[in-house]
């Protein structure tokens, strides 16, 4: 199939390795993938944060990008749960904002072709088998959205489960909130540390190495968290686990949500 | 605005009275959740009281086959409800006085509190027993009667506790859950005169004193006026809806001469066979029970059995308001069953005070400030819609199916819209910090060089991740405060193009510490 990458603009400029992973993962089970350069941003944090006058210009733009690209590709990814949930919810509700049914339509158009990564593996690629190989242990934190707005369920999980070498525990406490919520983490910075402070608890008392979710932005919440207590986990995109294969392995590094090798 | 009509000739919505509401705190959400946060002892009682209510709730919701059927009914009659209001409104005065009631019509919380403070003091008395209700606590009615010389004695255990200790409730099914058993031991002791001081933190005992103070006032109650709340109101057959746990409300319903009842005027259902809905969702959704102990339903005046006299009180105070904006109504479907409390990890860490209205957590995010409106961005309420990380629990488990979460953004938008509309006032830190992400993040270039400039910063530092940054920054100290922040590197369009250059597949990964491609390479995007 031919598979066009958006990135999110967290994971370009904070995660590039998401975005890496996402592209070897899907070339490794011969697709091709496609990139834009010309592509930003959801819009989601514009969106939730209640500014849908000044998301509007970011969702115009999401649409013109990606709407050249209908006809060439079978379908558009996104290595997460909440900008996919805000591709598929909110684009509309923007394009009711600013009486645009123009805008309302397109981005309808785009948002049918647009997966999050485990839905675009189980239900369009019809795999949870990938090939890769991690031996360690890892946590699975669903993220809110991937959870309750995509109703992603059990399929991160499958593909998980189904990597070699791998060991997946059991997350205390797994649904709640991380507290990141994009910008509450800054203005409600208090409550949001309470929350993260006992994701992260939680996340050390599962014992396993690498907390796993599909979304960077939780993961950077989590793992910001977890290096400032200097705690052993570290945070892993689902992506990041996929890619790894026993010829290429993942090395982790200095960094969060890095590689090094 | 449009018109709502609420079943009296030409009256436009309103929003809640400032004076007696209890609807608004003294300070924003962060602010007061900063000070919560700080008591250790209250997020012990909380996390442990929220996490075994959520989980009762799950395991007797689970038992329910139809469940969702159910909660779909529950928002269908709802819906139906919000869609005729006037109608039904007119339908329920006309049912109750037929059955013998008295109905009255309160614009405000002031409307209410003269309304029931004349009743009151018509009949004589200087005390009256009240039943648990929210929408006395909003009014502010035990003040009210106060200020006419008037004592009010909550006769709910956890009212009672909150009531002595001269606190404020923090959630609505639970009033007294910011309270330990050791804490209630001392306020018994404190207010009640006769107690034995060799009482015990047991539970049992507790409930046992709180038993004999309130017994002897029942025992008194011929000629008297108790006043509750409800449930739910009956369109069709004038019947009132009071359920409860401990039995004390039936006392107060059933014993005295004169009931008074105070009802928001959303609480409206169509007919009496509808109530089989709601009964199942409530007691599963609040307490986790399959049914509460005592439901309680009374139409009118029955005579010589139970009060001789009835009073219904509608009260608007801010709910016309809800209802007129298309978008955020459905927060007027609430059956006060604080399921969303429980689940919501906000509410569970900062507790129900740093609402600063009687209807805290995410149910009251949303209620609070469409009832009291928001007068500008330094309104205490203009910060509840904020005070959620959007995660969507509250939705789940809403009986009612109330999109919690979707009228958050939506109130969230709308306060953005008044002030971008209002000239002068778009100038805030988040204003200029939006504004200016739209601009970039809609301009390919002008994004394309951002994120090469973006990975300078990898240049400087060349490991590791951010620490704590210095406060003179705007926005990114609330984050590295409390957690690192990753090290932007070789951005991913850069590795992409580098790929591309070398003729695509196989993709090199970039090298662990360098910086962004280096100024040699720069290219034109």
């Amino acid at each position: 199939m031919r598979i066009s990458l958006m990135t999110t603009c967290l994971a370009d400029v904070m995660a590039p390795d998401v975005a890496r992973s996402t592209v070897i993962l899907l070339e490794r089970l011969g697709h091709e993938v496609v990139y834009d350069p010309r592509q930003t941003c959801c819009g989601q944090m514009h969106t939730n944060t209640g500014y849908y006058s000044e998301a509007a210009p970011v969702v115009r733009h999401f649409v013109d990008t990606f709407e050249r690209q209908l006809d060439d590709v079978d379908a558009i990814v996104m290595p997460s749960g909440s900008c996919t949930g805000c591709v598929r919810d909110q684009h509309r509700l923007v394009a009711q904002h600013e009486q645009d049914e123009d805008l309302e339509k397109r981005a309808g158009a785009v948002a049918a072709k647009t997966y999050e990564l485990s839905e675009l593996l189980v239900d369009v690629l019809k795999t949870t088998d990938v090939g890769a190989y991690f031996p360690h242990s890892v946590t699975y934190h669903p993220t809110c959205h991937s959870m309750r707005i995509l109703k992603v369920g059990p399929r991160p999980i499958k593909l998980l489960r189904a990597v070699e070498g791998i060991e997946v525990v059991n997350l205390p406490e797994s649904s709640t909130c991380c507290g990141f919520g994009g910008t509450f983490s800054v203005k409600n910075s208090d409550t949001s540390n309470a929350m993260v402070t006992d994701k992260a608890a939680n996340v050390v008392r599962s014992g396993a190495e690498f907390v796993v979710a599909g979304d960077a932005s939780c993961l950077m919440n989590i793992g910001g968290k977890l290096a400032r207590n200097g705690d052993a986990p570290r945070p892993i995109h689902l992506a990041q686990i996929l890619a790894s294969t026993r010829e290429d392995p993942f090395v982790p590094s200095a960094e969060m949500l890095g590689r090094a090798s | 605005m449009s018109t709502v009509h609420l079943g009296m000739p030409g009256v436009r919505p309103q929003h809640a009275s400032p004076g007696s509401s209890h609807l608004r705190g003294d300070r924003s959400f962060p602010a007061k959740a900063r000070t919560e946060l700080a008591n250790p002892v209250l997020r012990q009682n909380l996390q442990h009281a929220t996490s075994t209510i959520q989980a009762k709730r799950a395991s007797v919701v689970r038992e329910v086959r139809d469940w969702q059927k159910l909660r779909d009914a529950g928002s269908a009659l709802k819906w139906q409800v919000t869609d005729h209001l006037p109608e039904m409104l007119v339908q329920l005065e006309e049912s109750v006085q037929a059955a013998g009631g008295t109905v009255h019509w309160a614009r405000d919380a002031e409307e209410a509190g003269e309304i029931v403070t004349r009743l009151v003091l018509e009949r004589g008395q200087q005390e009256v027993l009240k039943v648990k209700s929210m929408a006395t606590q909003e009014i502010g009615l035990n003040e009210t009667l106060a200020h006419a010389g008037v004592h009010a004695i909550e006769s709910d255990l956890a009212e009672l506790i909150v009531q002595l200790a001269g606190d404020t409730p923090s959630h609505i099914l639970v009033p007294a859950i910011h309270r330990n058993r050791a804490e209630i031991r001392e306020i018994f002791l404190r207010t009640m005169p006769d107690l034995d001081p060799s009482i015990t933190d047991d539970p049992a005992e507790l409930a046992g004193a709180a038993r004999r103070f309130l017994r002897e006032k029942f025992l008194d109650m011929s000629g008297s006026v108790a006043i509750s709340g409800g449930n739910f109101a009956v369109a069709d057959t004038g019947t009132v809806a009071v359920v409860e746990s401990e039995g004390n409300g039936r006392m107060c319903l059933t014993l005295p001469r004169t009931l008074i009842t105070v009802l928001g005027i959303e609480k409206i259902v169509p007919s009496f066979q509808d109530l089989e809905v709601f009964l199942q969702l409530l007691p599963r959704s609040s307490t986790g029970e399959r049914m509460n102990p005592y439901t309680t339903l009374f139409t009118g005046v029955a005579e010589g059995d139970g009060p001789q006299e009835f009073h219904l009180v509608l009260l608007d105070n801010g709910r016309s308001a809800v209802l007129a904006d298309p978008e955020g109504r459905s927060a007027l479907h609430c059956i006060r069953c604080s399921a969303c409390l429980n689940v919501c990890p906000v509410y569970e860490r900062t507790g129900g005070h740093a609402y600063g209205s009687t209807y805290p957590g995410p149910i009251g995010a949303i209620l609070s400030p469409q009832m009291t409106g928001v007068t500008g961005p330094d309104d205490p309420n203009a910060s509840l819609p904020y005070a959620s990380s959007l995660c969507g629990a509250c939705y789940d488990v809403c009986p009612v199916k109330i999109d919690i979460p979707s009228i958050l953004v939506h109130l969230r938008a709308k306060e953005v819209d008044q002030r971008r509309e209002a000239s002068g006032q778009f100038h805030g830190t988040w204003d200029v910090a939006m504004r200016g992400a739209s601009k970039l993040m809609s301009s390919p270039r002008a994004y394309d060089a951002a994120v090469r400039a973006s990975s300078a910063l990898g240049a400087v530092k060349r490991t590791g991740n951010i620490g704590k940054l210095p406060s003179a920054l705007p926005l990114i100290p609330g984050w590295t405060d409390h957690r690192d922040l990753p090290v932007p590197r070789q951005s991913f369009r850069s590795w992409w193009k580098d790929r591309e250059r070398h003729g695509g597949a196989p993709a090199p990964r970039p090298d662990g510490d360098g910086p962004e491609d280096s100024p040699a390479s720069g290219e034109d995007a």
